[in-house]
């Protein structure tokens, strides 16, 4: 289990190299183990859906692998790098985003300037570029409006780009955070829940969407409850029950596998 | 009169600075700072304690603004880690420390006697006439621009009552003809003020003002685009008055200013320094606030989770915000003590971080004008109140003080009810859902 390649391997060999492999995942709050020896691999370019019934460890087996939990035991690589010891915002900036659960966008900041906050080594952030070069800032401000205005297109929310994000609809509030993901330059999306609390015709075309950079080569995790969606986007499914791994395969041979029917059944 | 101005002028732009300092790390931070007060006392020290010493000013107001800055790092590495309520409650524990400290180290500080005599700025400057009136283009020019910024906002006060693009349109017109009105009786009544304090009768002038403010509110009514006695327009309304009663006391102290510089003296010297350093700060903070790296701070204020989850060092952006917030304060506590001449640590106490919050408040967070304007607005009632309370309500000045702490109290309960983004805050982001 030391060598990420050869877990992976193990798993299947007809998938392309793994973009981010957890082994051993451990995290316990008091007496209660969340996430227990947990192993995910997420192929580059593909993507990676992650079930279980609800209390299964999914969010928190999220906030381990971006590091916005410590994890208790487990290593992490990401990108051909170790990164469990990164802190969360080296992890983002190395190009693996995560979304929330329950959308979180900035409220009282206009959406333009939600989007423009998540373009990634802009010069003005550093307080003495804003002293000294404040040309360059206006320039790469510019470009970056240019490049938030299309994606704010792609996902049908320009017309409110100067609104405050807070007077967003909650299906809005979620497109909003995938285009505020995407304009971060990632490698990695980690979408919680994507469909939760949206309605059908929308959920169409988020999925519409993930596809669409799918590829054009942003690898997902997909947290998800909707079978619709995981069976219609993932190449690959991770079911975790009770904090640990279940079950790995494609979405038809979840489907009818007996242990995660059991799982989410009951019976 | 003239001097009585300059001082208030001197008071209202030091807390503004000082509430500046404050506003960026709570209004587009959201560091809760209950001891602001502990980065003027370090500033104030150190500026006053390295110029008796020798040191050039300049360098001992450097020294002040850098080691408030560094005091800001100390709490901020300790705390920043901990949850907003923590920061809280350490902040104001090293505020009493400092001072305690202050209290204490009597061979630094003198403990309770002071610290006076020492070397204050531009007091030893003769300046000859073109200086004087070089001093007097300069506060001219800072002053246009103070107004022009406020003008300028004034045309957008519709936008918070109604929403309509063209009723907002034709609003705007007549809102600049409603503005010549208030500046008309503005004037009346500034003179009336005038008049009133020169002529010794107060009573005089005051009901002379306020019968002009009153006509002034006859004519906002009428005049008044939409013609609606709405709740929102009467505020509106009420705002301008405000804002434009603030813009008579600018002229006022403007013209006492000029005078004071005609006829050098320190204390306009200092009026005029510390102008300059704070048109000087504000314009950096603006420029600051609007940057990407502005963005990074009002994003950690909505949600720091966010924030981290975008790539952004979080608690890297809060020092920062604290330091730079500290020496700003610092600067404004070098200003505290030249103005006073004389400093003790008495002159530190919780109270006057309390102070800054109420003007921060007053203006509305996270807006640089608005806390200009909430200073203004403090001083403003501290003097009035100061002098025609007495007049109007027989009571021994231990309770009248007591009264006027009161009224503030209730003023601000008044302010959170019915506008409780301050007076310069954006109505639209507090009805936001989170």
């Amino acid at each position: 289990m030391s060598n990420p390649d050869s877990a992976v391997s193990s798993v299947d060999s007809t998938l392309a190299p793994a973009l981010l492999s957890a082994h051993g995942l451990h995290k316990a709050f008091g007496g209660i183990h969340a996430v227990e020896n947990v192993e995910i691999q997420v192929p580059q370019g593909r993507i990676v859906g992650l079930i279980g019934p609800n209390g299964a460890g999914k969010t928190t087996l999220f906030n381990l692998l971006c590091h916005f939990l410590p994890a208790d035991q487990g290593r992490i690589v990401f990108d051909g790098q170790s990164i469990e010891s990164l802190s969360a915002h080296t992890i983002a900036r190395q190009g693996m985003i995560r979304t929330f659960q329950v959308a979180r966008v900035l409220s009282k900041l206009t959406v333009l300037d939600n989007m423009l906050l998540a373009a990634p080594h802009q010069t003005g952030e550093k307080l003495g570029n804003v002293w000294l070069r404040s040309r360059q800032i206006r320039r790469e401000e510019r470009q970056l409006r240019d490049k938030a205005q299309t994606i704010l297109e792609c996902v049908g929310l320009s017309h409110m780009t100067h609104t405050c994000a807070g007077a967003l609809s909650g299906g809005q509030r979620k497109l909003l955070e995938m285009a505020r993901a995407l304009m971060a330059d990632p490698k990695l999306i980690l979408l919680d829940e994507p469909a939760a609390g949206v309605n059908p015709t929308l959920i169409n075309q988020i999925c519409d969407h993930i596809i669409q950079w799918n590829r054009q080569g942003i690898t997902f995790l997909i947290i998800e409850h909707n079978m619709d969606v995981i069976m219609s986007l993932c190449d690959r499914v991770w079911v975790l029950a009770e904090g640990r791994n279940l079950a790995v395969g494609t979405p038809t041979e979840i489907q009818s596998n007996p242990q995660v029917l059991e799982a989410y059944l009951g019976h | 009169m003239v001097g009585y101005l300059v001082s208030l002028a001197i008071f209202t732009a030091t807390y503004a600075l000082f509430s500046l300092g404050l506003n960026l790390q709570w209004g587009y931070t959201g560091l809760i700072n209950f001891g602001h007060i502990a980065f003027m006392t370090v500033g104030a020290y150190t500026t006053v304690l390295l110029s008796l010493n020798g040191v050039p000013l300049v360098l001992a107001v450097l020294a002040g603004a850098i080691l408030a800055g560094i005091l800001g790092l100390l709490i901020g590495i300790s705390t920043l880690r901990l949850r907003e309520d923590y920061l809280a409650i350490v902040t104001i524990g090293v505020s009493e420390v400092v001072r305690l400290i202050a209290l204490n180290e009597e061979e630094l500080t003198q403990g309770t006697r002071g610290v006076y005599g020492f070397p204050l700025p531009l007091a030893s400057l003769n300046p000859n006439l073109p200086l004087r009136l070089g001093m007097i283009v300069i506060l001219t020019m800072i002053c246009g621009v103070g107004v022009w910024q406020i003008w300028r906002w004034l045309g957008h006060v519709p936008q918070g009552a109604d929403r309509s693009v063209p009723l907002r349109r034709a609003a705007l017109g007549r809102q600049r003809l409603a503005l010549g009105g208030y500046l008309l009786c503005l004037g009346g009544s500034v003179t009336a003020l005038w008049w009133g304090f020169a002529m010794n009768t107060g009573f005089l002038g005051l009901a002379g003002a306020s019968a002009i403010a009153a006509l002034g509110c006859v004519y906002s009514r009428f005049s008044h685009p939409l013609k609606t006695a709405s709740h929102q327009s009467w505020l509106t309304h009420s705002t301008i008055i405000a804002v434009n009663l603030v813009l008579g006391l600018v002229l006022m102290v403007y013209w006492a200013g000029v005078m004071g510089l005609y006829d050098y003296t320190y204390k306009a010297g200092l009026m005029w320094l510390l102008v300059v350093i704070l048109g000087f700060t504000f314009w950096q903070l603006q420029r600051w606030v609007h940057s990407p790296w502005g963005r990074v701070l009002k994003s950690i204020r909505e949600d720091e989770e966010v924030a981290k989850a975008l790539g952004k060092n979080v608690f890297r952006y809060k020092l920062q915000s604290l330091m730079l917030g500290g020496a700003i304060a610092g600067i404004a506590g070098a200003f505290y003590a030249w103005q006073l001449t004389f400093i003790n640590p008495d002159g530190f106490i919780p109270l006057i971080t309390f102070q800054a919050w109420i003007i921060v408040v007053l203006g509305g967070a996270g807006n640089n004008v608005g806390t200009l304007l909430g200073a203004m607005i403090f001083w403003v009632y501290d003097a009035a109140t100061r002098f025609l309370l007495p007049s109007l309500v027989t009571l021994d000045d231990a309770r009248l003080g007591a009264f006027r702490i009161m009224v503030i109290g209730l003023l601000l309960i008044v302010l959170m009810m019915w506008r409780p983004q301050g007076i310069l805050g954006n109505k639209d982001e507090l009805t936001l859902g989170r």
